[in-house]
């Protein structure tokens, strides 16, 4: 296992230096002077090169891009225009909302994405099955700010049963959690069908499995079959979904933040990129990268911890 | 005293193509402390049988008529509650395919736990009857098993490991579905006599599933002739090799390449193919392939006696 670790963490070392160069590609290819851009019309030659100065850009490609890895990997990730504030803080500031947006989407899309594909599965061909296949496909095909607008104005304005915007009083849980509810829901509802539709294909895979029928021909109880023997096979492929999904959940972030006006990592790049304010653009992307490397990673190590044949595998 | 009687037992599939009936009219019986052997050819309906009996045939198969009677119970409408309590103490079962009658991602102690839920022990006895199952049959190092999974494990040595699971049980009746199939030669004679030395031990009877003719010849007290779904021919082991009387188990024992004498460039083959199951004939099932069939083989061949316990269904059995 730790050799598995190890590897996969190597890996997510790598995966993210490359979307650094990517990164640095992108932002120097973007036609127009970054000097003139962040002094506007009215700045003076003089001025234009003593900034071009110190922002490195007067050095070749490969020493500026150099200077960027080097020390986006201490955490320095440079300067906000407007305030000059490090732009590192001001992203880990908005963070927390974020991730506390992207894990209450995940919770909603697992907890009841889950049970259901196993109940369809089960009882496969039934009713219930039907019912289940139908309702995922409609939540995957809504897009997740017409969710975020109709939950908005069904349960906040017309029901008034959860507040409407922000992310809530700050050091009190029980609002930030009333807070969160919405725009959690608005994020993790397509997933809720992505998880169903998925548990419910591999759960059928599993269940004619010749291990399956070992286990029935012991005559072991229908439930600990289904769930110890079958869901922890059939959850793996779902796990790895769910790593990929956590990228489509930061998009739909951006909207939900936008929508309930929540702070956020996504309502930040928003914000930044009305107002050119690229460093803290770029600083955002790149956060937001390591944060989706990262949770990937806990989605292989998790699969690690649950097949051993992966963990000999690598 | 009869174990298992199986009589007259019929089983239908619904397939996109029709009705297929996979068997007809079976009877057998398997006496305490026989062997039984069942033979014939991939897709003769001998999985389907054993699926029929431990009540485990697929969504769209059902058993349409007849009775099996495990120990005196009928198990036919049996409740699944019901069933599932027979299965494991009362039959227990050996896949064919080692490679995946396992389950990937539990420790074999675990799994080996986990069949004895109903003991109601605490896990470290649970854990003494699976090491003494596991030295039964002869694997080396059995407290490191318990901590290993599936794949660590060679395919003959996943086949005590599943034979070991089966064994610890204790049961009344042994079900081996091919288990020497998927293993080599070796490990092949390696496994009947492990699985002669169990049963003598625990003393149940074995219903022993193969299409290898020598492994049956020496395992098995009596044996099943099956052709297409049918029971061509049951009896001694000794009675039936010696003195087949179904053109079937004529033609299979001519056939089997242990039996070859004479050098030759081809081995001997059974002309013709199975029967279209969806269209089963009313007469006589193996008569498109028969040499001896004649007019009367268009009606169903009675089950006629030719001996205390051997039985063929065949119009002409014994003269032919």
């Amino acid at each position: 296992m730790l050799n598995y670790a190890v590897k996969r963490l190597l890996l997510a070392v790598a995966i993210v230096s490359v979307a650094m160069l990517l990164l640095f590609t992108m932002i120097y290819l973007i036609p127009g002077d970054p000097a003139a851009v962040a002094l506007g019309p009215r700045a003076t030659e003089a001025m234009r090169e003593a900034l071009i100065v110190k922002m490195g850009l007067d050095q070749p490609v490969w020493v500026q891009f150099w200077n960027f890895f080097t020390r986006a990997w201490m955490g320095d990730l440079g300067r906000e225009v407007l305030s000059e504030r490090p732009v590192a803080q001001v992203v880990m500031e908005n963070l927390p909302f974020t991730m506390a947006l992207i894990a209450g989407g995940m919770t909603w899309s697992v907890a009841l994405g889950i049970p259901l594909g196993c109940w369809a599965a089960v009882k496969r061909g039934s009713w219930a099955d039907r019912l289940v296949g139908v309702l995922s496909v409609a939540v995957i095909a809504v897009p997740s700010f017409v969710i975020a607008i109709y939950a908005l104005l069904i349960f906040a304005v017309a029901l008034r049963w959860l507040p409407a915007i922000g992310a809530g009083e700050p050091g009190n849980p029980g609002d930030q959690i009333t807070h969160l509810i919405l725009p959690s829901l608005a994020v993790g509802l397509g997933w809720v069908g992505y998880i169903a539709r998925m548990v419910r294909a591999s759960m059928l895979e599993v269940l004619e499995a010749q291990h399956i029928r070992t286990a029935r021909a012991f005559g072991l109880p229908d439930a600990m079959i289904t769930y110890r023997y079958a869901l922890t096979i059939a959850i793996l492929p779902t796990i790895t979904l769910l790593g990929v999904g956590i990228g489509q959940m930061l998009s739909s972030a951006v909207f939900a933040e936008i929508v309930f006006a929540r702070p956020g990592v996504g309502k930040l790049v928003y914000d930044a990129i009305l107002t050119r304010n690229y460093p803290l653009v770029s600083g955002a992307v790149l956060v937001t990268t390591v944060l989706f490397v990262l949770l990937n990673l806990a989605a292989d190590l998790l699969i690690g911890a649950l097949d051993p044949r992966v963990r000999s595998k690598l | 005293m009869t174990v298992l009687a199986v009589s007259d037992l019929n089983v239908h599939f619904t397939t996109g193509a029709g009705e297929l009936h996979a068997l007809r009219d079976v009877s057998f019986d398997v006496s305490e402390n026989r062997v039984v052997g069942v033979v014939g050819e991939s897709g003769c309906g001998k999985s389907t049988l054993i699926n029929a009996i431990l009540n485990l045939l697929a969504d769209n198969g059902r058993i349409s008529s007849g009775s099996i009677e495990f120990s005196g119970q009928e198990l036919t409408g049996l409740s699944r509650r019901q069933m599932r309590e027979l299965r494991g103490p009362g039959i227990a079962t050996v896949f064919q395919d080692p490679m995946g009658a396992l389950n990937p991602v539990l420790p074999i102690g675990r799994q080996m736990r986990n069949i004895q839920y109903r003991s109601g022990q605490a896990k470290s006895e649970k854990d003494m009857r699976s090491l003494e199952a596991l030295k039964r049959v002869r694997l080396p190092d059995p407290e490191a098993v318990l901590a290993r999974y599936p794949h660590e494990f060679s395919g003959g040595m996943k086949q005590r490991i599943a034979i070991a699971m089966a064994v610890m049980m204790e049961p009344d009746l042994l079900i081996a579905d091919e288990p020497t199939t998927a293993l080599d030669a070796t490990l092949e004679v390696a496994m009947i006599e492990l699985l002669k030395d169990l049963q003598r031990q625990i003393g149940c009877s074995v219903l022993f599933i193969s299409h290898h003719l020598g492994v049956v010849a020496e395992l098995c007290d009596d044996v099943v002739v099956m052709y297409a779904g049918e029971v061509v021919e049951r009896g001694s082991t000794r009675e039936v090799f010696k003195n087949p009387g179904h053109p079937y188990s004529l033609k299979l024992l001519e056939c089997d390449p242990a039996r070859q004498t004479a050098r030759r460039r081809d081995l001997p083959t059974i002309p013709g193919e199975l029967p279209d199951l969806n269209h089963r004939p009313t007469g006589c099932i193996f008569a498109p392939r028969c040499p001896h069939r004649g007019k009367e083989c268009a009606d169903a061949p009675p089950d006629r006696q030719l001996d205390e316990s051997h039985i063929v269904r065949c119009i002409r059995a014994g003269a032919v």
